[in-house]
């Protein structure tokens, strides 16, 4: 070896396990001058992987910098091979996201945006209302078939959660009440409590958010797969529209079987709240029965029935556009069953805040 | 203009999402009762260039003519109704999956024909007896193999009479000998039903058998670069890329690279 080459000596393991990733130091080069060869010495070379590899690689483009012509030809063969793999600079850091655009804008964006959206929902709803319509008349081309599935899938599978659920909500709701009105010996009174409650809010609520949960994320995510397995290209194609093929039944479906399902669940509900007054005040069973009866108008169950209706047709009609506008991967499944459930229950508590004010501005 | 027999022509047509163009001034005319191959190296947008002719994306500029009409010019009524000369075998098949086999095939005819029951059974039997797959009339997509499932979406594909046919990379993910017959079933099927196909691949023994005329599209400079069958391109063309796909060298990849 001719004496001033710079030769670079490395020796022992040089393994991930066993010293880590060596650096090269920026000031490594600092004692050559340019168009010098860098040599290197690997004869006290031991164990070896990407760890040698990696420094190696450092060593290359210091040497690039430093003007240095880098000699490979002493390492070993196979890692000789692997280095001539890698590029000389490694790849840029891709530029972050430009600068935000100023407030103004960002507002109108997102304004546009929901507008967009809005419009597109509606559009939706009333592809959806129409081909409902023309179900009626039996000329929607929806296989009665899928919508035999998607009911069982909405209704009758639901029952054993929307059970046990609103029955917990009934049984807690009487236990709360019991313990406070009991001070003012008005104990009857919890019949009224659950019964109100659950007909007019609870009952619809809990139910519509377990079904945002339940149907809606399973919609979006079925409508998310499809897209990707591009079973709604196959469908456009044909000719075949969307709307009528997969929203209509599954939203369908959930508007007929939610304001079933909230009917059984307040039943369920003031029967988890009878069998905590039972057991915890001295009052006959028939006689909490028809103050119930007595204290809970027919209207609220009317009020909590037509809201259930709105609620499913809004989680049906969310997941699915959420699940077609869905990308194409597992992850964009994942994404779009998670936004549907949140959209949905959200929805929900939103419709119900407008209801409230609607009811009270109406006086029911 | 256009020959009296040529089917499909496209003038021009420049393909892009949002600013990034995929594919410009792409130009041809597909002869009837030609296999006409779409060619050229992963993401060139082979498979884009098909969606935007079987009415899946709207081609940003130029014209797809069907007939003489203007495919994009025409409102979404009449597309549909041009849309029932294709016919359109998917890369992942597509079959709908909460159909049976025999269903998927079934359900176009049921949309759009005022056929019987009983008359559709017969002709979704016949068309799955096409493809060698009427045993699996009653079976579900999840309950067959790729290759079965490639077969029942050309039998879904060929359901309506279609006289064009859209075939997305075939031969992808097959073995040799399905794909193979595969092969031998399109060249079958186009003398069968007098019908003419496109066809996006990158299989070159495939292409080398059954295609007959062809463009070659380039992912760096996002034109079409060649055009001519593929047996062709490979005997007689010089254009380094071309020559490098249709031979299967690697050494000019990276080559072509650091060119742009």
């Amino acid at each position: 070896m001719r004496t001033g080459t710079p030769c670079l000596h490395v020796q022992g393991d040089w393994t991930v396990q066993n010293g880590g990733m060596a650096p090269f130091p920026t000031d490594g080069l600092n004692q050559t001058h340019q168009g010098q060869t860098l040599q290197i010495d690997t004869t006290g070379l031991q164990q070896w992987d990407s760890a040698f590899i990696t420094f190696l690689w450092d060593v290359k483009q210091a040497a690039g910098h430093a003007g240095l012509t880098f000699d490979p030809t002493h390492l070993p063969e196979p890692a000789q091979r692997l280095l001539a793999l890698l590029p000389e600079q490694p790849a840029a850091k891709p530029a972050g996201p430009g600068p935000k655009p100023p407030l103004l804008e960002r507002v109108g964006d997102i304004t546009l945006n929901t507008l967009t959206e809005t419009g597109t929902v509606a559009e939706l709803a009333e592809e959806t209302t129409k081909g409902a319509l023309k179900t009626v008349t039996g000329k929607s081309g929806m296989r009665l078939k899928d919508l035999a599935t998607d009911i069982w899938n909405a209704g009758p599978s639901a029952l054993l959660i929307v059970g046990v659920v609103n029955f917990l909500v009934g049984a807690i709701l009487a236990f709360v009440g019991l313990v406070e009105l009991r001070r003012f010996a008005a104990e009857i009174y919890v019949a009224n409590l659950v019964g109100i409650a659950c007909a007019r809010e609870i009952s619809a609520i809990m139910t519509a958010i377990i079904m945002a949960g339940r149907t809606g994320g399973a919609y979006a995510a079925r409508i998310s797969t499809m897209l990707g397995n591009e079973e709604i290209d196959a469908l456009q194609v044909f000719g075949i529209p969307v709307s009528t093929y997969i929203l209509l039944p599954s939203i369908l479906s959930l508007a007929l079987m939610m304001p079933l399902l909230y009917l059984y669940g307040t039943l369920i509900a003031i029967l988890g709240g009878f069998v905590v007054a039972m057991s915890m005040m001295s009052v006959s069973a028939i006689g909490y029965w028809t103050t119930t009866f007595d204290g809970v108008a027919l209207h609220e169950f009317v009020f909590g029935f037509v809201k259930s209706f709105f609620f499913a047709s809004f989680i049906a009609l969310a997941a699915c556009r959420v699940g077609l506008k869905a990308g194409r991967s597992a992850a964009d499944v994942g994404i779009a069953a998670t936004r549907a459930v949140v959209i949905g229950i959200v929805g929900i508590i939103a419709m119900d805040a407008v209801f409230a004010v609607i009811a009270n501005a109406l006086d029911i | 203009m256009t020959e009296p027999d040529t089917l499909i022509s496209v003038r021009d047509l420049t393909i892009a999402f949002g600013p990034k163009v995929i594919q410009q001034n792409v130009s041809f005319d597909l002869k009837r009762g030609s296999i006409f191959a779409v060619m050229g190296g992963s993401g060139c947008g082979k498979s884009t260039l098909l969606k935007s002719m079987i009415g899946l994306l709207r081609p940003t500029s130029g014209q797809i003519l069907v007939g003489g009409e203007d495919y994009w010019a025409q409102n979404e009524k009449r597309r549909t109704e041009l849309n029932h000369r294709y016919g359109v075998l998917f890369q992942s098949a597509a079959l709908w999956s909460s159909m049976t086999v025999g269903e998927n095939v079934a359900l176009p005819m049921e949309m759009f024909t005022d056929l019987t029951p009983e008359v559709i059974r017969r002709l979704v039997e016949l068309k799955l007896g096409f493809v060698g797959m009427e045993q699996a009339i009653d079976l579900m997509p999840s309950e067959i193999s790729g290759g079965m499932r490639k077969r029942a979406g050309l039998a879904r594909a060929i359901a309506l009479e279609p006289d064009i046919l859209f075939f997305d990379e075939p031969s992808a993910g097959l073995d040799p000998i399905t794909s193979a017959r595969l092969d031998d079933l399109i060249l079958t099927l186009r003398d069968g039903l007098g019908a003419t196909i496109v066809i996006v691949s990158h299989e070159l023994p495939s292409l080398f058998k059954i295609a007959d005329d062809g463009i070659f599209l380039d992912a760096r400079t996002h034109t079409p670069i060649a055009r001519g069958s593929p047996r062709d391109l490979r005997d007689h063309n010089t254009i380094p890329e071309v020559v490098a796909f249709m031979n299967r060298k690697a050494d000019i990849a990276p080559a072509s690279e650091t060119k742009g």
